[in-house]
């Protein structure tokens, strides 16, 4: 591979590191929202061992690590092409060899190991000493989770960059990013694991690609499931990336046909 | 061997209809309306390696299309477009290592990382060996000055600081064109100047084709042996720029400085018969404007042997009134 996109990673990840507010006050919004779904599940439990197939447990390490994935696997890939694009600069992009799209993603990943080292391990750890979270004791069962987290990294820039070249169609796709933000939000199951939502509900998102980002790993990693599932649900992932490469791939070859450059 | 080969070029635009008050607003909602605008129309032209060439026309006129164009960037509607042999929109990636691009308006810097750092991101994004890179590097910051710039952010730089660092960015990968578009909007005299000499320098030494855009005419005076002029999408000029001033200027003005306060009737005694015009500035001097048709010498002979004079200077119509008038009166046949 290019070096020149390892850079990019690199650069990326220098960048986070010079703005250190934000970091900080990333870590004070991840913790608050996972302690407030920590209280909101053992209050919705009361008595009852198990709802949705989850126990106490299980469910307080669902949301940590849910969450924590998310520290991983978020950017906000969507707006920054959306920008990009809005207010002509990937015409500049152009003019390089290399491939923008390839780009934007190293970017996202210079930004999600940033996260990943600074932000979710240090946090894991905070959020192990003040909740009762299990982690799996097997080698087997982390090793597979963090192939399946670079896959929900893949996926959900996936879904980022498709909703941020919406922006060669319609003048403005801020709506259309909000919309995404909570669906991938709601539908991932970072809020509510999938297994919670009505069963029409649920079988409906058996056929999207949200689950895959945050719902099945989190379910291998809380050893809901185990084993030749866990495969499945990593072949389930490889099978999402591969599609969704199609429609990315389309959308940026007919856009470039469009590709209308603003102001001049 | 050509450097850039344009053959009835064209490119439109849909842009979308917007449709007024609130009525139209729901119509908008329910079904576009859209006009096609042309913002380049079958343009032809052929530039040779080693070129510098100026392309200028008014704002709109189309001309960061065409370079758009010719960059890669846009794809054309029609027409056939080769530079430094490929078809820029096809094969971009290959093509674009043969080609440098500043952009005035749009920095092509990282914003956050220093100079220096943009400098080595880009010789990773191009290949650039290491060593070619030094000496290559070190050559343009010696030639533009950037040494103390280097470890700066691109964020705390000047205009002219940034654009000179923009031009060792373009130039970095050694290309054989360079393409510039308005490369001097909002510099300084001083930056200009500097910025001119280096174009003139690389053109003279690697023999780098240049096609640049400007509203600065003195750009196009200090470095092109060739304009083109666009109007509204078709070109309306293609040659020298002599040729083009002689073509356009009706006339030239001679400036007096006497050595005795002159009246103007005096003046106008002087030269009667001869189609001029004098302009007094004040008491000791005075401007004399002929057309083409009038012999300087006969003017210049008649006003010396009728008054002690000091100097004498010869103004040619200034090229930016000759393009303005262009501009107004819109076609001209080259």
């Amino acid at each position: 591979m290019n070096n020149a996109y390892l850079d990019i990673i690199r650069i990326r990840f220098l960048t986070m590191l010079a703005y250190r507010v934000n970091y900080y006050s990333g870590i004070v919004i991840y913790a608050i929202n996972i302690g407030a779904y920590y209280f909101l599940w053992q209050a919705i439990y009361g008595d009852q061992p198990t709802l949705g197939g989850f126990t106490v447990a299980q469910m307080t390490t669902y949301v940590a690590v849910s969450w924590m994935s998310r520290a991983f696997y978020f950017n906000n890939l969507d707006r920054e092409i959306a920008n990009e694009i809005r207010d002509g600069s990937v015409a500049i992009q152009f003019i390089r060899p290399y491939s923008y799209l390839l780009v934007k993603m190293m970017q996202g990943l210079g930004e999600g190991l940033f996260r990943l080292l600074l932000f979710m391990v240090p946090g894991m750890v905070v959020v192990c000493l003040i909740f009762p979270v299990t982690l799996p004791t097997s080698p087997q069962t982390w090793l597979i989770y963090f192939v399946m987290l670079v896959f929900s990294f893949l996926i959900n820039t996936q879904i980022n960059m498709l909703t941020g070249l919406f922006a060669f169609y319609v003048e403005n796709n801020e709506g259309m990013m909000r919309m995404k933000r909570v669906m991938v939000d709601l539908f991932s199951g970072v809020i509510i694991p999938v297994s919670f939502f009505p069963g029409w509900l649920e079988a409906i998102m058996k056929w999207l690609p949200f689950q895959a980002i945050t719902y099945l790993p989190s379910s291998v990693f809380t050893g809901r499931t185990e084993g030749g599932m866990a495969l499945q649900v990593l072949g389930l992932q490889v099978l999402w990336f591969a599609v969704l490469l199609l429609p990315i791939l389309w959308i940026w070859r007919k856009a470039r046909h469009r590709l209308f450059v603003q102001g001049g | 061997m050509l450097a850039i080969d344009v053959e009835k070029l064209q490119k439109s635009f849909r842009v979308q209809k917007n449709r007024e008050g609130l009525g139209g607003a729901l119509k908008d909602l329910l079904r576009r309306e859209y006009t096609e605008v042309e913002a380049v129309k079958q343009i032809s032209f052929q530039i040779p390696q080693g070129e510098i060439c100026g392309y200028i026309g008014e704002n709109g006129a189309g001309k960061s299309t065409t370079i758009k164009m010719l960059t890669g960037i846009l794809v054309p509607t029609s027409g056939k477009v080769e530079v430094g042999g490929y078809v820029p929109f096809k094969e971009r990636e290959k093509f674009v290592k043969n080609i440098g691009v500043v952009f005035g308006q749009r920095s092509q810097l990282w914003w956050d990382i220093g100079v220096i750092e943009s400098f080595h991101l880009l010789r990773k994004v191009y290949r650039v060996p290491e060593n070619d890179f030094r000496k290559r590097l070190d050559e343009l910051v010696e030639r533009l000055q950037l040494g103390e710039l280097l470890n700066r952010p691109v964020r705390k730089l000047s205009l002219g600081q940034r654009m000179r660092c923009e031009l060792v960015a373009s130039l970095l990968h050694n290309p054989a064109i360079l393409f510039l578009d308005e490369p001097t909007i909002g510099l300084d005299i001083l930056v200009k100047t500097e910025i001119r000499d280096f174009l003139m320098g690389l053109n003279k030494e690697y023999g780098t084709t240049i096609l640049l855009t400007t509203h600065d005419l003195q750009d196009i005076e200090a470095l092109c042996s060739r304009v083109i002029m666009l109007d509204d999408g078709s070109i309306i000029y293609d040659g020298s720029l002599e040729k083009l001033k002689s073509n356009w200027s009706k006339g030239r003005e001679i400036q007096f400085q006497f050595a005795h306060p002159v009246k103007k009737e005096q003046m106008d005694s002087w030269t009667e018969g001869l189609n001029v015009q004098w302009r007094p500035e004040n008491d000791l001097t005075a401007k004399m404007w002929l057309p083409h048709s009038v012999n300087v010498s006969e003017a210049l002979s008649r006003v010396v042997g009728a008054a002690e004079i000091r100097d004498i200077k010869i103004f040619e119509t200034n090229t930016d009134e000759i393009v303005r008038e262009i501009y107004q009166s819109e076609k001209v046949s080259s």
